[in-house]
């Protein structure tokens, strides 16, 4: 899966560097922004598949990227990687659309199974999206590509 | 009674040393208000008694008082007019015959005929000269030629013109008593005129008796009795008290000691006479009705007093009861609420410290997986088992911290229930199925007795299985090897179910049957127990708005009793906060 595109989005930076090289050895490519305004610079930039959220930042609060992100890019995957784990931050982040919501420190290996997930949800939700396109626009035949692709897949 | 009412009062048996101040505290308020209520009620009730008691006594002597002076003026009268009478008589005769008629026999015992028959009582009549000689006499005795020149009598008359004498026993020894008059003559001269007549104040006596107790009769200046008395004695008798200072007017002496009684004597000295007319009451008969109406109150009074007592010891006992039960339950909730703040402070401070903790160990975790990642990718270092051993050994430490600062947020966490409907004895079926393996290898038996009269009940399932996974984890810490875990659970009729999830393990002494709800608090802490599963299972049961009580014993075993409402958010009214022990 070389081709899964991680941003890593934390304010502690030797745990976001570290971890960065450790995907990268995973096979992913990985990117990190150490604050929000960077995080969302980053996204404009170029768009990830998969994103490491932190939730305690100290510019732009974790929910609030989140929120924001969910909203301009929908098919972006957002995993909530946080030392702060309560179960009304958890909620509340699945309501806006987090993927999955994790808990510090992680296992490398959970982490990465995580992001291969979000991965494939997000082809699937993006093949689903575009099929919805095609066939709003009449070309009924890539639609039904684009969906028996995703059969295949399975 | 008294142990009865103090039992009452203390409503329960303590055993705690430090409630024995509080509690000689309440006794004290009882005692203090019991008394002061009483004298308050009491105090006014026996003043008003007093009073009545003094006014009325007061009223009954002025009474008796009054009542003996009547008596004594209407006797005075009654004599007195005896003896005016009588004198007049013997005036008239004086008056209307010459000497020379009375010196008549003839003439004087017609007189005499006369007198008797219009008054009575005359026995005789005669007619004494200036020398003192009986120049006639009419009557049953041969008294003419006497000479009384020398008697008493004689110089008495001769001095004042008219005598009445004493009484004294004549010659047939009947009573008597003499009047004589001294009538002066036309030369210068007098003569005296006598008449003997029969004693007959008794009966008028006893005509103006106005009660049968009262004692009417009359002495003379030396205190002999000239009629007969009830209370002293027959005729020329010596009555035994004093006799009274003269006074023209009634006179009543209130109170006078004769041989252990109270007598009210009434007096009054009869004019131109040696006599003294007297009235004796007894004071304790004229005392008698207020006496016995004394008795009755004193009785009705003895009778109120008893009951206002009973009836304040009754309210007393029980208002101070109420105190105490109201003053336990602010007690009681004073600890709930210390205890609940001290869990959520301590809560609010294993928050914090997982939160910081958890960064540093997301970094070591990073680092040392990163290190152990470039040893996996050189082959030189892959091979050498004692450096990935190592590296294996520090993440797994980062695991167990993690673990430790897991359990705290989830301490610290205060979730919302989530409802759904919980088939009691199969939730404890699937805790059971966890922990299945364990037992067998430990040969732990686990007995499951859950009635099925328990109705499926909304609850949040998550929670029901963290608390049973948590107590029978705990069980089975808590033995070797075998030993008996037993569940049990029964409905109650408030609808709650009541689970009694107890061991035969080692128990715990009362020190730490104390802290054993509290976070970090653990016995096995060299086995790795983190201390937070039973602080995290007392918070559960309380957001399921059921409460958790524990009991132990050392070497014997514990067990640990949950009460669980069958409807959710429906508390129960006792909730106990502490764990007992």
């Amino acid at each position: 899966m070389k081709d899964i595109k991680v941003l890593l989005v934390d304010d502690e930076e030797e745990f976001v560097k570290t971890l960065s090289e450790r995907i990268k050895t995973r096979e992913m490519g990985s990117e990190v922004a150490f604050n929000g305004k960077e995080a969302l610079s980053k996204l404009e930039e170029k768009l990830p598949d998969v994103m490491i959220l932190d939730f305690k930042m100290p510019d732009i609060d974790g929910l609030q990227i989140l929120e924001k992100v969910k909203k301009a890019y929908p098919g972006v995957q957002v995993v909530m990687l946080t030392a702060h784990g309560t179960a009304e931050i958890e909620s509340k982040a699945r309501e806006l659309g987090a993927f999955d919501y994790l808990q510090k420190p992680v296992n490398i290996e959970t982490l990465t199974k995580v992001i291969e997930k979000a991965y494939t949800y997000k082809q699937k939700f993006e093949n689903t999206m575009m099929a919805a396109t095609f066939a709003e626009a009449g070309d009924f035949e890539s639609a039904k590509k684009l969906s028996e692709k995703k059969k295949k897949k399975k | 009674m008294k142990q009865r009412i103090i039992q009452n009062i203390q409503g329960m048996t303590h055993t705690d040393p430090k409630d024995h101040r509080e509690e000689l505290n309440f006794r004290l308020i009882w005692l203090l208000s019991f008394l002061l209520t009483a004298s308050f009620a009491i105090v006014p009730v026996i003043f008003f008694a007093v009073i009545d008691y003094n006014v009325t006594k007061h009223s009954v002597v002025a009474d008796a008082v009054a009542q003996t002076s009547r008596l004594t003026s209407n006797n005075w009268r009654s004599v007195a007019f005896f003896f005016n009478e009588r004198q007049n008589a013997l005036k008239y005769i004086v008056h209307d015959n010459r000497f020379s008629a009375l010196n008549d026999i003839e003439r004087l015992t017609a007189i005499l005929a006369s007198l008797r028959s219009s008054f009575g009582g005359f026995t005789d009549l005669g007619v004494v000269d200036a020398n003192g000689i009986q120049r006639t006499y009419v009557g049953p005795y041969q008294l003419s030629g006497n000479d009384y020149s020398g008697q008493s009598w004689f110089v008495n008359v001769v001095e004042k013109g008219h005598f009445i004498s004493e009484v004294f026993y004549g010659f047939r020894g009947v009573p008597h008593m003499v009047i004589a008059i001294k009538q002066a003559l036309p030369n210068g001269g007098y003569y005296i005129l006598r008449s003997a007549i029969e004693h007959q104040l008794s009966p008028i006596l006893s005509e103006d008796k106005t009660t049968e107790n009262s004692d009417a009769f009359i002495i003379n200046r030396s205190g002999t009795l000239q009629t007969p008395s009830s209370t002293f004695g027959d005729v020329l008798h010596k009555i035994p008290l004093d006799v009274p200072a003269f006074s023209k007017e009634t006179e009543v002496i209130e109170s006078l000691k004769y041989q252990g009684t109270d007598l009210i004597v009434g007096y009054r000295y009869i004019p131109d006479t040696p006599y003294i007319l007297m009235v004796v009451n007894e004071k304790r008969n004229a005392m008698e009705t207020w006496h016995q109406s004394q008795m009755a109150l004193i009785r009705y009074l003895s009778i109120s007093i008893t009951i206002i007592l009973l009836g304040i010891l009754g309210i007393t006992t029980y208002l101070v009861r109420r105190l105490r039960q109201v003053d336990k339950r602010r007690v009681k909730y004073l600890h709930m609420a210390e205890y609940s703040n001290k869990l959520a402070s301590i809560g609010r401070l294993a928050a914090g410290v997982a939160h910081e903790i958890n960064n540093p160990l997301a970094i070591i975790n990073e680092k040392a997986g990163l290190v152990k990642d470039m040893f996996t990718f050189k082959q030189d270092y892959k091979e050498d088992p004692r450096l990935m051993e190592t590296m294996d050994s520090i993440l797994n430490s980062v695991v167990r911290c993690s673990r430790i600062t897991r359990q705290l947020l989830s301490f610290a966490r205060h979730m919302h229930v989530s409802l759904q409907v919980i088939n009691l004895k199969k939730l404890v079926h699937e805790v059971l199925g966890f922990l299945s393996k364990e037992a067998e290898f430990r040969s732990i038996n686990v007995v499951i007795d859950i009635g099925d009269d328990i109705p499926d009940f909304t609850s949040d399932r998550g929670k029901l299985q963290q608390i049973f996974l948590n107590i029978i984890n705990n069980a089975f810490s808590a033995m070797t090897t075998g030993g008996t875990v037993t569940v049990h659970a029964n409905k109650l009729p408030n609808d709650t179910v009541r689970i009694d999830i107890s061991d035969t393990g080692c128990g715990l002494a009362p020190e730490n049957l104390k802290h054993m709800f509290e976070p970090f608090f653990s016995t096995k802490t060299a086995a790795g127990g983190t201390g937070l599963g039973l602080s995290i299972t007392y918070s559960l049961v309380h957001e399921l708005d059921g409460r958790i009580d524990v009991k132990s014993e050392l070497g014997k075993g514990t067990t640990f009793t949950i009460h669980l409402p069958l409807e959710p958010g429906k508390k129960e009214e006792v909730h106990a906060c502490t764990p007992s022990g």
